[in-house]
């Protein structure tokens, strides 16, 4: 009995060890990074003094900033349009008979399953075909593009758990199909909505590949302003930006998970 | 009901537009001249690539794999916590991925550069400095790092769902560790092998910033090709579209494969 004790104490420690091992490594790069954003010389090894000088440059990087702005706008223009397409498209492949449902999913999921950079040129080729500039405009319907998908999936799950007894019976008391789809549908699937909106946001806002094919000369997003930085001769600002997008990422996962288990508290009060 | 359905009609047309067509330009500008002739020779001139297509796949399998050993058992450790503290261990692991992947790379280029953070504790601690920018190595390093949080979800995600009493019954009826872990664990976390499998190989196989930032000049993959004939110096997008083909081809065959071994455990189980 001690022994299998001792070997369960010993087994306890190992996993301890190794979550804390795997830990550091994906923590560690981030913390550099961070650690350096405020050393006060450029070098990126050796420690010479404590500085916000990189974060001062950073603020009056107008490349930087435009490119922050850019991505904003291009990020959330792009999911509240492809939130509308996908949500409306879920809606109807979802009540298409079945042979064609699967069909039209699959097609859904081919801009995920395939990979980015070929997403990115096929986009990129359909725009010079078209003879469209690439720039602002394209930038967004390609996000759009490989947004509308990942709503479609979110939405999906929360269609197929909606009684469709539900929209028959609305029918029968007279409501007519816009009526169903505003006040039967939509309040049944907004949860899945609201997952697609933030899952698109999110990837917009993170995305590389497919707008480095798509944006042209003209028009930056914060990781293309970040690509370039990276060509040049690596200034620390681009550490300060890192710890900034850092903070940003930690708190918006504290506020949303803090949320999450408030919520869980007060259902369990119930 | 019925009527609802004509919602579909603005999907199919967008889908035709935005996947079937782009994807239809890639393969005329495959099998095409500049001047809009049909030929092969784009095709086969790929072949003159073989080795870096070679090279692609083994890089993206070695990091696949390491990425399913070393994540395999964190994700166990990490899916038998349960409540809160396995709320937060989820969190801490999503993290990293909020961070652009251009700026996780950076952030090895910081550690091993040759004057870097690695070398600079290997000559404290006494050991000699190894030379691991520019080679294989960090570019391998570069794609399990980045894409390792992909290996862990959908790990994680099936690991939770093994009821512990599973294993409480193949103990109580005799079983060893081991054998709990072959006939139990890995039947049962097949999907989500699958599946971080698919998820850490496809972007992997695909890459071309990591090969160039961590990889040097030397260690060109497929991804790399074929942005070098779209937007680099060799132009052709003709060449470039016939890659992109390639690659595309290669990964629906690679996810048919994995699909396969899916479908075939499916299968063992039900029998």
């Amino acid at each position: 009995m001690k022994v299998q004790k001792n070997h369960k104490i010993k087994l306890k420690f190992i996993s301890k060890l190794y979550v804390v091992l795997f830990l550091l490594f994906m923590y560690v790069p981030l913390f550099v990074l961070i650690v350096f954003s405020f050393n006060e010389s450029k070098s990126r090894s050796v420690w010479t003094g404590f500085t916000l000088t990189w974060y001062n440059k950073l603020l009056h990087n107008r490349e930087i900033l435009h490119s922050a702005l850019n991505t904003l706008i291009i990020a959330s223009a792009a999911s509240a349009i492809a939130t509308v397409i996908g949500t409306v498209s879920a809606v109807g492949i979802h009540f298409l008979k079945r042979r064609w449902k699967q069909a039209l999913m699959t097609l859904a999921s081919l801009p995920i399953m395939n990979p980015e950079i070929v997403t990115g040129v096929s986009l990129m080729l359909l725009f010079t075909f078209l003879k469209l500039k690439l720039g602002f405009a394209t930038l967004i319907m390609a996000h759009i593009a490989f947004n509308v998908p990942y709503v479609i999936f979110n939405v999906m799950p929360k269609l197929e758990q909606m009684d469709r007894h539900l929209c028959y019976a609305a029918m029968d008391l007279g409501c007519n199909s816009t009526g169903v789809f505003f006040k039967v549908i939509l309040p049944e699937i907004y949860p899945g909505i609201i997952s697609g909106f933030l899952m698109s946001i999110a990837f917009s806002l993170d995305d590389f590949v497919i707008s480095y094919f798509n944006s042209g000369p003209t028009s930056q997003t914060l990781p293309l302003a970040i690509f370039a930085m990276t060509r040049r001769k690596v200034s620390p600002e681009i550490n300060a930006l890192s710890t900034i997008i850092f903070v940003a990422a930690l708190i918006i996962i504290l506020v949303v998970n803090g949320k999450e288990i408030n919520k869980k508290k007060r259902g369990g009060e119930k | 009901m019925k009527k609802l359905r004509i919602l579909s009609l603005p999907y199919i047309s967008w889908v035709c537009m935005f996947t079937i067509v782009p994807l239809l330009i890639v393969i005329f500008f495959a099998i095409t001249t500049p001047s809009g002739e049909f030929t092969i020779l784009n095709i086969s001139n790929v072949g003159r690539y073989f080795s870096v297509i070679v090279k692609s796949i083994l890089l993206a399998s070695i990091a696949t794999f390491i990425s399913l050993i070393i994540s395999y058992p964190f994700s166990y450790i990490i899916s038998r916590v349960g409540g809160k503290t396995g709320k937060i261990a989820m969190m801490i692991i999503m993290l990293p991925m909020w961070m652009n992947f251009l700026l996780r790379t950076c952030a090895w280029m910081t550690i091993l550069e040759k004057n870097g953070l690695l070398n600079k504790l290997l000559v404290y601690l006494n050991f000699s400095p190894v030379n691991i920018i520019n080679t294989k190595i960090a570019v391998v390093i570069g794609m399990i790092y980045n894409y390792l949080p992909f290996m862990v979800l959908p790990l994680v995600s099936v690991m939770k769902k093994i009821e512990p009493s599973v294993i409480e019954a193949a103990q109580d009826l005799g079983s060893s560790g081991f054998s709990i872990f072959t006939k139990i664990i890995i039947p049962l976390t097949t999907p989500g092998v699958v599946s971080g499998v698919t998820m850490v190989f496809v972007p992997a196989v695909s890459t071309f910033i990591i090969s160039r930032m961590l990889g040097g000049g030397g260690n060109l993959l497929i991804g790399d090709l074929i942005d070098m004939q779209f937007l680099g110096n060799s132009y052709n997008p003709h060449l470039g579209a016939a890659i992109s083909l390639v690659l595309m081809v290669l990964i629906l065959l690679c996810m048919s494969v994995m699909n396969q071994f899916e479908c075939e455990d499916m299968e063992g189980k039900l029998v």
